[in-house]
């Protein structure tokens, strides 16, 4: 067993299996809590009969249903490219579970430049959504593309800036050792360690909220698929296990987004008062339900707010956050050489 | 260290295979019939240009180059092809027999002073600690202590640039332009 452990490729594969079942259900489990909280939101029932009680199942039902589906390709199409695109949205979003700690020492691989390599592997599927977009031969398609890689380079840039104040606070890109500077605890000298940066660093918490919603394509910014007028855009000529990698891409996105968000400036794993040998175990529990609150808040902003005006949207990330975040970073740098 | 040694190493097969995928697709770049696979061939090139940089422990570079010329330079590419025009069969418009002589000039230049340059400065030094990429801050020291000068200027080219950019694509208006936009 020992010797199994050490084996690089064994060990390689053994991530490889875990993070590949993990996708689908952290998928699964925010999709779900999807059609259940909007139920509620709109005073309805949402999935009822599938697995005998509260519907559990009713997201596997639907993807057997989609996996019978026949894999349909329009005629004008390009065939590759069209093939493809699904592939390489779903690339961005298993790539970045590589970086993301669930506890001491429960992470893929800790990168030095943990959270530049997630934000760099995050932008690929820009490319994926673009290639979606043009190679089905459809005007909805061509637009929601269009439309989706206008706002994922606009809110790409405050995603970036917002956590530079988080790295510059860390004095680190590592995501373990991003936590690792949030954990504090009570001694006789009263409070030592750091503190959560979504404290100090509420403003960068709030532009990365925003700019991640916005890379989400989740309402208020889900102009790139508006049902009600691009009939889904880039995915108007998706069907069948290809609607289906995206569909994945997109919720399990939420989670993996979440965590990023959560290590950053809610503590990751760490919480305040739990024993370190404790933590081994309880780490991904907190990271989990720090990730469940703010997938919670994702989903009820979708039946909060309408959805933004293109041009509105535009303003927000030019003109209001990417300035704000700049003076986020002016501001930080200069407290940590003050302080 | 003769070539049968170095093939020896899988390691260099790894190289080698990278290497052809990157040559392969800059060759699909310029042959290619079709506006958007050429840009798509581009980021092919560049993701394993990535890799191969990768593979020099260069995490920093590589990663930079994923962010900046994958996730930006080549998504502005498609953005201004496809709000433009981008059809989806071949041009063959594209591709121009006269131009190639020239090209080859110019890129067969290219490769020597390119291939000069870096024997010249390199010679037969070889990359020792393969495996432990440089941390950042180690990285962050050489780029903001010792080459802030350069970095500097670089940044300042960059909005010289920027700036020489915004002007040509924006064009003032005259008074009478001026009057009539006030109007509506």
């Amino acid at each position: 067993m020992e010797a199994l452990l050490d084996n690089f490729w064994v060990v390689l594969l053994g991530k490889v299996l875990i993070v590949a079942a993990l996708i689908p259900a952290a998928g699964l489990a925010v999709g779900f809590a999807e059609l259940k909280l909007s139920a509620k939101m709109q005073n309805r029932m949402g999935p009822y009969f599938a697995g005998g009680r509260w519907g559990w199942a009713q997201l596997l039902a639907d993807g057997i249903k989609f996996f019978q589906k026949e894999d349909l390709i329009p005629e004008d199409a390009d065939e590759p490219v069209f093939k493809f695109a699904p592939a390489l949205v779903l690339l961005g979003t298993v790539a970045l579970f590589v970086v993301v700690p669930f506890g001491p020492g429960l992470i893929v691989q800790d990168l030095d430049i943990g959270i530049f390599y997630a934000l760099a592997i995050s932008s690929i599927s820009t490319i994926g959504v673009l290639m979606a977009g043009w190679s089905s031969a459809n005007k909805y398609s061509l637009i929601g593309g269009l439309r989706a890689a206008g706002q994922l380079i606009a809110y790409e840039l405050p995603l970036v800036l917002a956590t530079v104040g988080v790295v510059v606070m860390a004095g680190t890109m590592s995501l373990d050792g991003i936590v690792q500077a949030q954990a504090g605890w009570f001694s006789e000298t009263g409070w030592t360690g750091g503190l959560p940066f979504v404290i100090p660093q509420l403003i960068g918490f709030v532009i990365f909220f925003i700019a991640a919603l916005a890379e989400l394509t989740r309402t208020p910014f889900d102009m790139p698929i508006a049902e009600s007028e691009l009939v889904m855009g880039y995915l108007t000529e998706y069907s069948g296990f290809r609607f289906l990698f995206f569909f994945l891409a997109e919720f399990a996105n939420m989670f993996t987004l979440s965590a990023i968000a959560a290590t950053l400036f809610l503590g990751g794993y760490w919480a305040p008062f739990i024993p370190d040998d404790v933590l081994q175990f309880a780490g991904p529990i907190i990271l989990i339900s720090k990730v469940a609150i703010l997938v919670f808040i994702i989903i009820w902003f979708r039946w909060t707010f309408p959805r933004f005006r293109e041009d509105q949207l535009q303003t927000l990330a030019w003109k209001f956050l990417i300035p704000l975040s700049l003076v986020n970073i002016i501001g930080t740098a200069i407290l940590k050489v003050v302080i | 260290m003769t070539f049968a040694d170095w093939l020896s190493d899988p390691v260099n097969w790894v190289y080698l295979a990278i290497g052809a995928a990157v040559v392969a697709s800059a060759f699909r770049v310029v042959t290619s019939q079709n506006v958007v696979h050429a840009a798509l061939f581009l980021v092919a090139t560049l993701a394993g240009t990535a890799a191969l940089f990768l593979m020099m422990s260069a995490e920093f570079v590589a990663w930079t180059l994923v962010l900046v010329y994958i996730g930006a330079v080549i998504v502005l590419f498609l953005f201004g092809i496809m709000i433009t025009r981008a059809p989806l069969n071949v041009e063959p418009g594209l591709d121009n027999p006269k131009a190639r002589p020239l090209a080859a000039v110019v890129s067969l230049g290219l490769f020597v002073l390119l291939a000069y340059t870096s024997l010249q400065a390199f010679g037969s030094d070889q990359l020792t600690d393969v495996g432990t990429p440089t941390d950042t801050v180690t990285l962050a020291e050489s780029l903001i202590v010792r080459f802030v000068l350069p970095f500097e200027i670089v940044g300042f080219v960059l909005l010289a640039a920027l700036v020489g950019g915004i002007t040509i694509a924006r064009r003032d208006l005259t008074p009478v332009e001026e009057e009539e936009r006030g109007a509506v």
